[in-house]
Order: C-alpha cells, then structure tokens, then sequence
C-alpha cells in the first residue's frame, strides 16, 4: 500500500512537468500580443509596447520566459496579475473556496437526484417510472445551463422575489445568504450532472442486478432491500464513482458560462477574463492549480475504490 | 407587560424610518474594472468608479464645458502657461492636506511613472510651478487646445504623494484620493465597495454612505438585479432593454448619446492586404459607403435609437459640423463609381467584428445593402483582442470597431488619421490634412477651429474616405424610480453627487 502510493505520487511529478509546458506553450499560439492589449490606446506607440515587453519580460526568448515562470511557481510565487496588480496566489486562494463550495453542492443535489433515480429506474425497468426517469435525464442533460439560469433568475429573482439574482457571499461571512446566493447555480449545475449520474447508475444496477451473486443471495431467501442496497448497489457504484469523480474536477476546474451567469466570483469566470484580456500570468496559475486538482482528485478517486472494493486493495 | 411590548413595538417602529435612512447605493457595471490607479489605469469602466474616489482639477458639464472642481478657477496667462488656482482646505482620505505642491506630484506622477498611460494625453506639459500653496502654473510646450479637457479626466486626478509614495506601483490596489468616497475594499470581479469620507469638500451634497460596485457582465442578468431591487443603477444597457424598463412603474431609464462613435476603418497603407482596389482607389471606398442606408441599418439592429452620423464628432460637441451630413444611398452612383474604377464585380472584401451580437447583425444587414451594388462581404467575427492584434498588424480589409470619445474633438480625430499615429490603422496619409490637424491643435479661438475641422472632414473623410463614420451609440442607463438626482452627462459617468434615494 505505501510503496504503491509512492509510486502513484511518483506519476504525479513528470504529468505536471509535462502540463506545466503544455499551458506555457499553448498560450503562446493564443492571437493577440499582450503588449498590444495591455497598451491599450496607446499600442500603435512602439515605445510604449517595447516598454511594457521589457518589463513584463515578453522581449526574452520563450524558453527563458518559461524557465523564469517555472522558477518562481516551485518557490511558491504565480506572479502577479497583468491586469489589477493582484498576486496570482492570492486571486487563485480567494476563488477557490468559492468554486469549492458551488461545485460541492451541485455534486450533493447531483447525487441526491440522479443516484436515486438511477436505482429506481433500474428496479422498475420498463415501467411508467422507469420512463418519467429517463425523461427527465434527458432533459436534465440537454438543457442548456445559461438557459435555465436566466429563466431561474427571472423567476425567483424578479417575479418571485424569493433570492437574489447573482453575487455571492461567502459561507463563513454569512450562512444563509451564502446558500441563497449559491443555491440557483448549483441546482443549474446539478441537474446536469444528475442526467448523466442517474443514465450511469441505471446502466451499472441493471448489470449488476443480473449477476450471479444476486441470484444467489436471493435464493439464500435475503430480503430485496438487502439484496439491493448491499449486494448490488455496493458493486453498481464503482463506474459511478469513476464518472463522479471526473464530473467533480470538472466543477472545480470552474463552470464558465454558469458562473457569468450568476456573477458568481470562481475559476470559471477568472480564467475567462484572464484570456479575453491576454493576463498570461493569471491563465497559467489557474489552470496549474486545476491541473493539480484533477490529479489529485485522480488519486483520490484510486482510494475510493479501494474502500468501496475489497480485492482492490491487494493488488 | 403587555403595554410593555407594545411600547416596545412603537420604538421599534420609530427607528425603522431611521434605519432605512442609511443610504447604500449598489451599482451593476457591465465590465470588471482593472487597477484603480489614475496614472495606470485604461479601462471606461474604471472611470465610473473613480467618480466615487478620485476628485479632478476640472469636472465638465452638461454641455461638456470644463467646470472646477479641486480647482477653483484658471487662466491663460500666455498660449502656453496655464495659471490654476486650487480649493482651500480640501483633504485626502488620509488626513493630508491637497495643496499645489499635491497637484505637482501628481502631474508629475502621471507624467513620469513608468507605465503611465496618462503621458500620452499631457505629454504637452513641460514643467510644474508652485506659484503660492494655492495657486500652480503649467508651462506647455505648445499651445494646446484640448490640455484643459485632459484635466476634466484620469489626468487631471490628484492623488495624495504621502499614500502615493508609500505604496508606489500598488497604489491601485488602496487608492487615496480626494473624491467623495474613500476606499474600503475590492474582491476582484466581486464588487469594489467605497465609503463616505466626511470630510470632503462639497460633503453637503453627498447623500450615500456607502457605494458597492458590482461587475455584473450579463445584460439579461444586470437587469435583473435592478427589476429584483438587488442594485439600484445600472449603466450600459442595450436599445432593446429600453422596452422592458419603461414597462416596469418603478424604474427609469435614461439615453445619454456618447461622446463616441463607430466606424469602418480601410486599409489603406498597411502591409500588403492594404494593395486592393479597396485600400488603392478612393472611388471604391465612396462606392462603399454610398450602399451604405445608416438610418435604415439603426433602425432594424438599433431600434433607431442612435445617430446617424459622417463624422467622429456627436452633435452634443461644440466642434460638431451640422452641415456635414451623411449622404443618402445611392446604389446607381455607386456602381457607376465602381465601374469608373475598373473593379468587375462582384469584388470580394473581407471585414473584421468584434464578436458582439449587435455588430454582428449591423455586419450582416451591411453586407445585404453592400451586395446590390457589387460588393461580395465576407464577415469575420473575432474575439475582440485577436482583432485588435489584427488591426494593428494590418491583417484585414476592413475593420468595423468603435470609439468611447473624449470631450475634446482632438481626441476624436488626431491619432486616428494623422500619419504616423498610434491609432491609424489605416495608415492613412495626407499632408494637407496632417497640416490642418496640427493647426487645430493650437487653435485656441472656438471658431477658428470649428472651421479646421470642418475643413478636415472635406478633405480628409469627404475626399480620401479613410474611414466610414456609422453612428453615435447611447449610453443607456437604468434605474430604481426612488432614485433622483442622477444627472444625464454624455461621458457616461455616474456622478455621486446629488443623488439620493427616496
């Protein structure tokens, strides 16, 4: 167990490396020099491009440039915005508890939702129920976020009155108003992923449903409730964990048009204004800090099989 | 007790109308600022902030005249020295007296600190003289006719040197200036929240306590939080938002024109795209421009609520030329000058859009208009910085794009079609309009100048047709009915004082 999480950790080191280039190079192919959009009005002035390259560190060749980026992110320094003069550090900090705390509750409601339905129209497979669940998966998966939201907001918010429209507040500053500033994205959010978790816990339920060891601890005269919820569920719920995994970094790495939507302050939003204003720094620190959640999420989820299935953990 | 619980309830009721005279004030912005540094910062958005924070020498007014502010008044002693006498006993949100040695700092901070983008705009100014604790004196290089207008805005902002010192280049990150408001805290793309300072100036008739300003990008979304009461202002609406707000009894709306415009750009002389019968012959942009039906393009994509126009001047400027109108259609004369050029048709031209819907539609009702004269248009929608990046570097035919104005016509011409300037990404040139440019400049008789301008736009935009002026734009502004004093000035600002809520 220790040598393989070693091992495991040891993977870890070369695929960050490897990121670290990727994110530094692909950004390079982005359009658009930054000089010119940071010079702003004044970018037909060379003097003032040549300037802003000499101190941004533009005018040195890329693979120094990378170096120089790579240096200071192992001492622990993002450097600072371009834009608002902010050090990355402290921008990735405030916004990650942020898209912490929305992507934890869609993944609750998405799990609340989907894993139940998924079991129920597993269990009642070719009936009315069976039917209204798909259904409303269907529907769940193929609404368009930006959509819902603008009608959830325009329900709640301006005929109903009942939450306010967007922002946020954060969970320690204010409880309540935390939750009703978050509750609408993350039902927006949720009831996507709980299309896709419940279409993927019916598929596992009714493989496992048909296993022989149901068959057998049915014949043993277990109870159905045992037989489900213990036997089959048990062995139903790795793919899902797999999957739930994938779609949770997926909320860390930040839900973009969600979060334009709501003004809601995460990763999403930060690093799709850090492209439209070509703040490089910004670009390159977030997604390094999504990269590093996805790969430990990945570890993570490594673990969580192995408390889930037994056999896993000899090997 | 149960008389003691209705007292009680009475003193409770008492206090409510006092509770809710603490005033905050919530403003939905359409763009996150960037640093709230007055030498630094580029953004339009940054400057309605600043209208909480940052007091200038000069404020300009209805009628986009300079009015004191931290100023009381000024004076032409020659062409080129500018005597300022400055407000007593005015102070900074940190206690520090703003006196002409203040003023001097922070002139010469924005003239000096690397990065300033304010240089550009006062690069006139050669020196600062303290001429007594309340009076300065700036000598230029050159008469200048729109210096004044520079201190209406970013430049003419004093900051306080003690706080300026302290925190060098992140002083954006804790501003202190001499504005109405004082800075409490930023959450970027979250909100930026400002106080009342009680010591201002003119704190009489500052009605606030408090201001929040909440980046709300989103139109649907920023009207919604002003129809929910969640924010009371909100700034740069759409035309077709107009509807839905006069529909609702407890909210206003307001349609300031801008100070800007927008409009074609050709490429005439940068790199090799430029060589085409489009950027070569003069008589294939007027062709261009004679398909075009302004009105009818503002009817259908703007609900006909901006200004047509042929110039970069908005009728609300005393430098406007009433006379020089936009021509009518005229799809015959069009191809006839077509013809006269030797272009066979259909000719293909390509423009660049920023990717916005509304200039999409505006692109795409062009191209049906341009194509019954012969002209094939081929759209590209790009995001907006790749097509800076492309304007710059000369990478289009035809770049459609906008100008948020200054209150000085030079600022709405100069760099834009000058030779050599940093904005003419036309590369356009013409000595006899680069002569009446630069005599425009030091003009300082209003009438003398008018006439080089007008004289600019029959040369430079009648004649060589560099670029297409389309139409001034409106500053649409929304808010909560209980909110009065808000007073309508075309540079789009929101002006604290004054306003209050009822």
């Amino acid at each position: 167990m220790g040598i393989w999480l070693l091992r495991r950790v040891g993977q870890v080191i070369p695929t960050l490396i490897i990121l670290s280039i990727l994110i530094f190079g692909l950004q390079q192919l982005m359009p658009g020099d930054p000089a010119v959009i940071l010079a702003g009005e004044e970018r037909g002035d060379e003097q003032v491009l040549a300037q802003i390259r000499a101190e941004l560190g533009l005018d040195k060749p890329i693979w120094q440039q990378y170096l120089l980026w790579i240096g200071r992110v192992v001492t622990g320094d993002f450097g600072f915005s371009w834009r608002i003069r902010v050090p990355v550090s402290e921008l990735i900090l405030t916004k990650l508890p942020v898209t912490f705390q929305l992507a934890t509750m869609a993944f609750l409601i998405a799990i609340l939702i989907g894993v139940p339905l998924g079991i129920v129209s597993a269990m009642k497979k070719d009936t009315p129920a069976d039917w209204a669940a798909n259904g409303a998966a269907l529907l769940g998966i193929s609404t368009p976020n930006f959509w819902l939201g603008i009608m959830m907001i325009l329900l709640f918010s301006v005929e109903l009155g009942w939450l306010p429209p967007s922002g946020y507040v954060p969970l320690f500053e204010d409880p309540v108003q935390s939750l009703s500033t978050t509750i609408m994205p993350a039902f927006v959010l949720g009831t996507g992923i709980a299309g896709v978790l419940m279409r993927h816990t019916r598929a596992a339920m009714l493989t496992a449903m048909s296993q022989d060891y149901v068959r057998t601890a049915r014949a043993k005269g277990l109870r159905e409730r045992v037989v489900v919820w213990k036997h089959a569920l048990r062995n139903a719920l790795i793919p899902v964990v797999t999957l739930g995994a994938i779609e949770f970094g997926r909320l860390l790495a930040g839900a973009v048009l969600t979060e334009q939507i709501f003004t809601i302050p995460g990763f999403g939003k930060l690093i799709v204004d850090a492209v439209f204003n070509r703040d490089y720094p910004v670009v390159q620190g977030v997604v390094l800090a999504t990269a590093l959640i996805f790969v430990l999420l990945s570890l993570l989820t490594d673990l969580l099989y192995m408390a889930i299935n037994p056999r896993l953990r000899q090997a | 007790m149960k008389k003691s619980i209705r007292a009680a309830l009475a003193a409770a009721a008492l206090l409510l109308p006092a509770i809710a005279q603490a005033q905050n004030l919530r403003i939905g912005l359409r763009e996150d600022p960037d640093i709230l540094d007055p030498s630094l910062s580029r953004t339009y958005v940054g400057r309605i902030v600043y209208m909480a924070l940052c007091d200038k020498l000069f404020d300009i007014n209805e009628r986009l005249e300079p009015v004191p502010q931290l100023a009381t008044g000024y004076r032409w002693e020659t062409p080129t020295q500018l005597l300022i006498t400055l407000r007593e006993g005015v102070r900074f949100h940190d206690g520090e007296v703003m006196d002409a040695e203040a003023v001097r700092y922070s002139l010469n901070r924005h003239l000096t600190m690397q990065g300033s983008y304010r240089r550009a705009e006062i690069n006139t100014l050669d020196r600062i003289e303290v001429v007594d604790p309340h009076t300065v004196r700036l000598v230029l290089k050159t008469p200048s006719a729109s210096f004044l207008s520079m201190l209406t805005d970013r430049a003419g902002m004093i900051v306080s040197p003690k706080a300026a010192e302290a925190l060098g280049r992140n002083f954006g990150t804790r501003p202190v200036c001499a504005g109405p408001f004082r800075f409490v805290e930023r959450v970027a793309q979250e909100r930026i929240v400002v106080e009342r300072f009680p010591e201002y100036w003119d704190a009489a008739n500052i009605h606030f306590d408090r201001v929040t300003y909440l980046p709300i990008p989103d139109n649907t979304v920023r009207l919604a939080n002003l129809q929910s009461g969640a924010v009371e202002f909100v700034e740069r609406m759409e035309p077709d938002d107009m509807a839905t707000i006069g529909r609702a009894r407890n909210l206003r709306a307001v349609a300031v024109e801008e100070l800007g415009y927008q409009n074609l750009i050709f490429n005439l002389n940068n790199g090799p795209r430029s060589n085409t019968p489009l950027g070569r012959d003069a008589r294939v942009r007027h062709a261009f421009e004679l398909a075009l039906d302004r009105a009818a393009i503002n009817q259908v994509v703007y609900e006909g609520m901006y200004t047509p126009t042929r110039q970069p001047f908005p009728p609300a400027n005393p430098f406007h030329v009433a006379s020089f109108a936009p021509p009518a259609r005229d799809v015959a004369r069009a191809r006839a000058l077509l013809r006269e050029a030797g272009v066979t048709t259909p000719y293909q031209v390509e423009m660049i859009v920023p990717n916005n819907p509304d200039l999409r539609q505006a692109a795409e009702v062009m191209q049906s208009m341009l194509s019954e004269v012969g002209f094939d248009l081929r759209i590209r929608a790009m995001e907006f910085a790749s097509s800076l990046q492309a304007s710059t570097s000369g990478d289009f035919d035809i770049y459609f794009n906008g100008w948020s104005g200054r209150t000085d016509p030079d600022g709405n011409i100069y760099s834009f079609i000058h030779t050599g300037m940093a904005s003419n990404d036309s590369r356009y040139s013409n000595p006899e309009v680069d002569r009446l440019l630069d005599a425009a400049r030091t003009e300082l008789d209003v009438e003398k100048r008018r006439d080089l301008y007008a004289r600019v736009l029959e040369v430079g935009i009648a004649g060589d047709a560099p670029r297409v002026y389309l139409w001034h734009r409106k500053n649409i502004m929304a808010h909560a009915a209980r909110l009065a004093g808000y007073r309508p000035i075309a540079d789009g600002m929101i002006r604290l004082q004054g306003m209050r809520l009822q």
